[in-house]
């Protein structure tokens, strides 16, 4: 069985008279340990998508379903408990506490869980030394660059073992090179810790990292395609077409 | 337009506005209910006496206002530049679309006008509301009649409070102006992006500036509340100085230590959101060390004040029952005639000053006592303590133990017969014993002392062993307080007429009725006034008398008590609001600020349980560090107004230090709680 199914998932804003329509209709599975990156256009409708599967959205109607459990079923406290405990984001903009050294910005996913301040230590080191921030851990949020901080935010998403890992745009503020060693991380993550990452992005060559790629237009799934056996840069020129098929609404956005 | 802008900014930020206006509001009203006091008394029928204590009640309200007004000045002026702070953003915005400095200066302008006319509005009519009550409490404080009581609505207290008020705005309005025309586009826009530079203090600096600050706050603590005799007024001076210094380093430190602390102790650290807040605390902290010691030492003066007052009006009230215990009191000597000892009075005849005008002071009392006290020149209160005065003056330093003064003697005849007056127990002693009564603070304790001994006292020459080794508790002359700092009782052959004293006259009334009474006093009054009246003007050297009824007693012990209490809640009731309002105000911004932080908390999954327990002690800490450390301030303060008013208040603390904590309570926790219940509110927006 597939860890995460989505089922005729729909998504509507507005009121009757001016109804808009942000996910229609999308219905898709994501195996365990598969890193899969959601592509559209801005306004495409994949971060309300994404939001819905965080359950920081609601679902106009359709069904999420992670493991056994239907998401769009949880309510208040058993909401928060799912999100902290099988759920980890990555933000665009971070989203570190400012006020927090990012050791503390770490520990906080895990003592949220109310897990033992010993266990806590280990696994902020543990997940530091994978992500390559064990230098920055007790530096604050305003004292790291752009690429540092969201590895920082990387490591509190997978610090708690999640599911599932849940990525916004985790490039769109970075420069190219930051954006390339996160990207390395992510499969890193993917390959040795098993982490399975959904991410979403406008950006072609941060979603040839991916194993599998979703094509978003209008709300609606456009094209899917899966890496297979080929190399980054192969797969990289596959999404370009896709992308080019896609059409002018999407060449902006590149 | 001007006026539309202005008022959809204050609907707009009306969740910032609000314990801004409800400030207001609450000053406004109190202001207004105190300064009605005198419009609201005028129908109580009260008799000269209350008058004038109404009199003195509304002059020193009158005066205070003034220092209110300062106070709440400083709060609003304080409280709208917090205001403006917050809207930096939206002046640069105002500013980059083109409007000139004196059109956002005249928003501004409107904004406080329209805030103004609203608070005095709204304040105004509560205060009138109130001031209803304030009536009722009045009377009854007086027990005077309330049927002639109709609505009233002060108009001085209207005008007085309009032009106070309205100076203050206007001192807002020129501040405001003044800000705008002097900033700059670029820092407004950059204002918003404030760095969130974590600034930690060293951990040693900060344990060695709070030991220093602890030991001075102690040398302080010390010199008021543990060796206050040997103050100064130079050394006092310092003592508060130093006290207000430390409570800033104080604060210092501890914001910079508390997080420290928190950090080293891993288990509670990483628990649940505990770094979070403590780091969220610490950071409020640090920025508000300023605001904490003032509010601090407010809170402190409230305290001190609110209790003493209470306990001033307690001891008044309880002490006249006990120690006025008859109508009518009159005492009366004739100079000595010593010129070594000018301030001596010695004999004469309260029956010959009534003689003069052919009167006689007895027609109106059914019982009384008329009777002499002596004095001896050779016995003192330094003879009777004999070889154990160097002892005694070694271990008491109190002011009253200084004067070696002349003890105070009388027949035991007299004693008996007062006491009788006095519906208390009366003694029998041997030709040879005496015996010590006193109620004045402190001389009990001291007689009973030196009376375990059963030391002999040598008085007109003649040697008298005591009967009790304990001083026996009684007033001896009726007065406002306990004030018989020691009488000795003899034997009547053991005194000597030649050291007759003061001439002494204690009386009831012959009525039974409360009218009977009031028409009695109202010639013993009269018929004293006069025949002293002639006798003085005809006495060769000087005469020295007191005159006092228990009506007149009562009236003032009561007026005393009430304008005591009345300062004592007009100027804790200002202080309390004002600290709330700060803190309030800090704390929403505070969190307003940190709703990015609460969204992020969110999202990670945390329950609303545990944001809410994490504001609940934010809010909590923050309100209860400086509530604290003024609770210790007062602690000393009133160990130290026990020593100077030791004459003044009798009676248990108790009492009063629960109602001034349940003022606190009630007022600064009010204050808590609203900013409590308003931080969850900001921080649940958007979801």
């Amino acid at each position: 069985m597939s860890l995460l199914r989505l089922q005729n998932v729909e998504k509507y804003y507005g009121s009757r008279s001016s109804l808009t329509k942000a996910v229609d209709d999308i219905s898709f599975n994501v195996e365990k340990g598969e890193f899969t990156a959601i592509m559209g256009a801005s306004g495409s409708g994949k971060t309300t998508l994404l939001n819905c599967i965080s359950t920081i959205d609601r679902v106009t109607a359709g069904h999420i379903m992670l493991e056994d459990t239907d998401i769009t079923k949880l309510k208040g406290k058993e909401l928060n408990k799912f999100r902290r405990d099988k759920l980890g984001f990555i933000f665009q903009d971070f989203n570190l506490m400012d006020t927090l050294t990012a050791y503390e910005n770490i520990a906080l996913a895990l003592s949220i869980q109310k897990r033992p301040a010993k266990e806590i230590d280990k696994a902020v080191k543990t997940v530091a030394e994978q992500l390559g921030i064990t230098e920055v851990l007790n530096k604050y949020p305003y004292e790291m660059s752009g690429g540092q901080k969201q590895r920082v935010a990387s490591a509190r998403a997978i610090v708690t073992s999640p599911k599932l890992v849940l990525a916004d745009e985790p490039t769109g503020a970075l420069d190219s090179k930051s954006s390339k060693m996160l990207l390395e991380r992510f499969n890193y993550l993917n390959h040795e810790c098993g982490a399975t990452i959904i991410m979403v992005t406008h950006d072609s060559f941060t979603a040839s990292y991916a194993s599998r790629v979703l094509f978003i237009k209008d709300g609606k799934v456009f094209n899917e395609i899966n890496r297979g056996g080929d190399s980054r840069k192969q797969f990289f020129d596959k999404i370009i077409n896709v992308v080019t098929l896609l059409g002018g609404d999407v060449s902006d956005a590149l | 337009m001007l006026f539309k802008i202005s008022l959809s900014n204050i609907r707009k930020s009306l969740k910032d506005y609000a314990i801004y206006f409800f400030t207001l509001v609450l000053g406004v009203a109190v202001f207004y209910v105190f300064n009605a006091i005198e419009t609201q008394t005028s129908f109580l029928k009260v008799n000269e006496d209350q008058r004038e204590m109404i009199k003195v009640l509304t002059t020193s309200i009158s005066a205070v206002s003034v220092f209110i007004a300062v106070v709440l000045g400083l709060l609003i002026v304080y409280a709208s530049r917090f205001l403006m702070k917050r809207r930096n953003k939206e002046f640069a915005l105002y500013m980059m679309l083109g409007m000139s400095k004196w059109r956002i200066s005249a928003l501004l302008l409107c904004e406080t006008v329209i805030i103004g006319i609203g608070s005095l509005f709204v304040g105004l009519l509560i205060g009138v509301g109130l001031s209803q009550v304030m009536s009722a409490v009045v009377a009854n404080l007086f027990e005077a009649d309330m049927n002639a009581y109709k609505f009233t609505v002060s108009g001085s207290a209207i005008t007085k409070t309009i032009i106070y008020f309205g100076i203050m705005y206007a001192v807002v309005m020129l501040r405001s102006g003044f800000v705008i025309s002097k900033c700059r586009l670029i820092t407004l826009m950059n204002s918003g992006r404030r760095s969130e530079k974590i600034t930690m203090k060293n951990l040693w600096v900060c344990v060695i500036v709070f030991l220093i600050s602890a030991a001075a706050l102690g040398w302080a603590y010390y010199s008021v509340g543990w060796n206050a005799e040997h103050l100064s007024l130079r050394k006092f001076g310092l003592a508060i100085i130093v006290g207000c210094v430390a409570t800033f380093f104080i604060f210092w430190s501890v914001a910079g230590m508390l997080l420290r602390v928190m950090m080293s102790a891993k288990g509670i650290y990483h628990h649940g959101l505990n770094s979070f807040t403590f780091r969220q605390l610490s950071s409020k902290v640090n920025t508000t060390v300023a605001s904490m010691t003032v509010i601090c030492l407010m809170l402190f003066v409230t305290i001190c004040t609110l209790s003493t007052a209470f306990t001033i009006r307690n001891s008044m009230n309880q002490g006249v029952e006990e120690n006025y215990p008859v109508d009518f009191y009159v005492q009366f000597a004739e100079s000595a005639d010593d010129p070594e000892k000018p301030w001596l009075y010695k004999g004469g005849n309260i029956d010959d000053v009534y003689a003069q005008q052919n009167e006689s002071i007895y027609d109106e009392f059914s019982e009384y006592l008329h009777f002499h006290d002596y004095i001896d020149d050779d016995f003192t209160f330094y003879d009777f303590m004999g070889d154990k005065r160097d002892e005694f003056l070694e271990n008491n330093n109190e002011i009253y133990s200084r004067f070696n003064f002349t003890e105070t003697i009388i027949k035991l005849s007299d004693y008996n017969a007062l006491m009788k007056l006095y519906g208390r127990e009366q003694i029998e002693l041997a030709d040879d014993e005496y015996a010590v009564c006193a109620n004045a603070l402190g001389f009990t304790d001291i007689y009973t002392e030196f009376l375990k001994d059963k030391p002999e006292a040598v008085i007109y020459g003649k040697s008298l062993k005591p009967k009790f080794t304990k001083c026996i508790e009684t007033s001896i002359y009726p007065g406002m307080q306990a004030n018989n700092a020691g009488v000795f009782i003899v034997p009547d052959n053991a005194v000597s007429e030649n050291g007759q004293c003061f001439d002494n006259f204690v009386g009831n009334y012959n009525a039974t009725d409360k009218k009977g009474v009031e028409e009695a006093e109202k010639t013993a009054r009269a018929k004293w006034e006069n025949a002293a009246h002639w006798y003085m003007s005809d006495a060769k050297g000087g005469t020295n008398y007191i005159m006092s009824t228990r009506i007149e007693t009562v009236n003032s012990a009561i007026g005393i008590g009430a304008i005591v209490t009345f300062l004592g809640l007009y100027i804790g009731f200002i202080f309390l609001v004002s600290c709330g309002a700060i803190l309030a105000l800090k704390e929403l911004s505070e969190s307003a600020d940190s709703l990015p932080r609460y969204t992020m908390l969110r999202k990670l999954g945390v329950d609303e349980k545990d944001i809410s327990k994490s504001i609940f002690r934010q809010s909590g800490i923050f309100f209860l560090l400086p509530l604290l450390l003024a609770c210790l301030h007062a602690y000393v303060g009133m160990r130290f107004g026990k020593f100077g008013l030791e004459l003044l208040i009798t009676g248990d603390y108790i009492k009063p230090v629960l109602f001034t904590a349940a003022l606190v309570v009630l007022i600064y926790g009010g204050y808590f709680l609203l900013t409590f219940l308003g931080s969850k509110a900001v921080t649940r927006e958007q979801k």
